[in-house]
């Protein structure tokens, strides 16, 4: 088999494709990227399917070794990446062959990066998914929902004609920088039982992303928010389910969510914003702006549009068989 | 025409949620479970995904492919179909009867004595008051495989444990307040164990992978050690 060797797993690098759908009525959540958009990015600069499977990798910390000539991409957090030691830009195809080590340090601004890799890699699905969920102990490298592990290969082929060189046009990279994040809301759920009274509290407060927050839900502390009710009969949750326990300190509930639960809920975080939110460390800043379903349909609808069609940019070259090519250091979008 | 107490709510950018009243049980549970089946028919195109549970549905949609207009008029014309054929039925015994074995004792129940103590009762009564009732699948959740059944009897209703146990194990046939459950997987939990089920509730590698889905109706059958052992179980 060939493919990418993990030398070293780094913090918490977890294999997703777009997530795991249509099983929640056995309990399964969904899984999938965190950052759907540095996600997508991945999987477009090394000409896969918007869905392909590829790393999320937190913080940083992975090495990996090559057996076969492809191409890789990294998105996300600000992340950086050597390939033979020399430096590599982010949002932007590279060019790899056997033997290639390919480095990521640790993130300096935000804290989610996706590593994909042309054809994407091969992993069985395990309901219908490679998606790694470890709470549910279920996909990934080895279907039970553990992370990257030293000396496992991560399978993927030989991709000759690969595309090395190809940007994200620099005006769609996000920028992870300020630790801070505006997420709009669309109100739902038990709305009706929050006071405008409270809904202004909430909507003019800042929080900031407490130590307990991962990939099941972002605990956030502030304002406290105060329901009219304590609790419901436990109900469906969807992505970005803003929830009120009864310390009233919301929880933003993210794609390894419990898929009931009986909380009141101020509404749902467009999905467009989720990275936002996912990418902060924790003392990271949010603030909240309500809008209406309407509206954020037509977000979906334009964001669409606009990564649809987007071209990608050529960038500086950067081959990698010649030591004299190597020396031009490829340009950080 | 939908009845008045079924309501349609904004969820989120792609979630409309359905509630069919405050109070779970056997009339509402089985709605729940017709509604979904139509919905799945009706949205089959743009339906991402459907979480049942107690008294309410989510339904989950591509925004990319339609609205929630859309998406409204198609569950609104779902309820239509449930006043017109169901909600009369709807009392009636619905859904799959599912029966599931389990070993009652105090070796696989380590909470039997203390429930039957606290309820005044022994446990032999204790157990054949579990057996007599047929439960309903109110939602499925918490863990997979996790299935909500109600309601328990009364009279061995019991508060969760006041510090949950680290490791609960596979099959634990267990109480909390008027639920029962099946533990699907080793996991935590604070619900008051009084036997083990050697079936499986929850497998990946099975189709289907539960053997109950929401809306169906479970009876517990009590089995003697050797049987639960000849049937796979472990101790």
């Amino acid at each position: 088999m060939t493919g990418l060797s993990v030398i070293q797993p780094g913090i918490f690098s977890l294999p997703q494709d777009s997530g795991r759908f249509g099983q929640h009525a056995v309990g399964l959540t969904t899984g999938g990227p965190l950052d759907s958009n540095a996600f997508r990015w991945a999987n477009r600069l090394c000409g896969n399917a918007p869905e392909a499977t590829a790393i999320e990798v937190t913080i940083g910390g992975l090495v990996l070794e090559s057996t076969v000539q492809t191409c890789i991409a990294l998105t996300g957090a600000d992340i950086p990446l050597t390939i033979n030691k020399k430096p590599a830009a982010l949002w932007q195809s590279h060019a790899i062959n056997p033997g290639d080590r390919i480095e990521l340090g640790f993130a300096t601004a935000g804290s989610r990066g996706y590593l994909a890799v042309a054809g994407g890699f091969h992993i069985d699905p395990i309901f219908n998914s490679a998606s790694t969920v470890p709470r549910e102990a279920l996909g990934g490298l080895t279907q039970d929902g553990t992370a990257l592990q030293t000396g496992q290969l991560l399978p993927c082929e030989t991709v000759k004609d690969s595309r090395n060189c190809q940007a994200v046009p620099r005006h769609l990279v996000p920028d992870y920088g300020n630790n801070s994040a505006l997420l709009r809301v669309v109100l739902g759920y038990q709305q009706e039982a929050f006071s405008n009274l409270q809904k202004q509290l909430f909507f003019t407060s800042q929080y900031v992303v407490t130590e307990s927050s991962d990939r099941m839900g972002y605990r956030l502390k502030g304002s406290k928010i105060t329901p009219s009710i304590e609790g419901i009969l436990s109900e469906g949750i969807c992505l970005g389910a803003i929830q009120m326990p009864a310390d009233g300190q919301p929880i933003v509930l993210l794609n390894d969510r419990q898929t009931i639960g009986g909380y009141p809920k101020l509404g749902s975080v467009l999905s467009l914003d989720i990275g936002k939110l996912a990418q902060l460390m924790p003392g990271g800043t949010v603030r909240f702006e309500a809008i209406s379903v309407e509206q954020a349909h037509n977000f979906l609808a334009l964001d669409q549009h606009q990564f649809l069609n987007a071209s990608l940019e050529r960038s500086p070259e950067r081959k990698v068989k010649t030591s004299l090519e190597r020396k031009i250091k490829s340009i950080k979008p | 025409m939908s009845s008045p107490q079924q309501t349609i709510s904004v969820a989120g950018e792609n979630s409309l949620i359905v509630y069919f009243g405050d109070k779970p049980g056997a009339a509402i549970a089985s709605q729940v479970a017709q509604t979904a089946q139509q919905l799945r028919e009706s949205l089959s195109q743009v339906l991402i995904d459907l979480i049942p549970s107690y008294a309410s549905l989510l339904v989950i949609y591509n925004p990319l492919q339609t609205d929630h207009n859309a998406v409204r008029k198609s569950i609104r014309q779902a309820l239509s179909h449930l006043t017109d054929d169901a909600i009369s039925e709807s009392n009636k015994a619905q859904g799959s009867l599912v029966s599931l074995p389990v070993y009652y004792s105090t070796e696989s129940g380590p909470d039997l004595q203390a429930l039957a103590d606290g309820a005044g009762l022994t446990t032999e009564q204790v157990i054949a008051i579990h057996q007599q009732t047929e439960y309903r699948v109110y939602a499925i959740g918490f863990a997979p495989g996790f299935a909500y059944l109600g309601e328990v009897d009364p009279r061995i209703a019991a508060p969760r444990l006041a510090t949950p146990r680290q490791k609960v194990p596979r099959g634990a046939v267990a109480i909390a307040d008027r639920q029962t459950a099946v533990y699907p997987a080793q996991s935590p939990g604070g619900w008051n164990l009084i036997g083990l089920c050697p079936q499986r509730m929850f497998d990946p590698n099975a189709n289907p992978t539960m053997p109950v889905q929401v809306g169906d109706r479970v009876r517990f059958e009590g089995i003697d050690k050797q049987t639960f052992l000849d049937l796979g179980g472990e101790l």
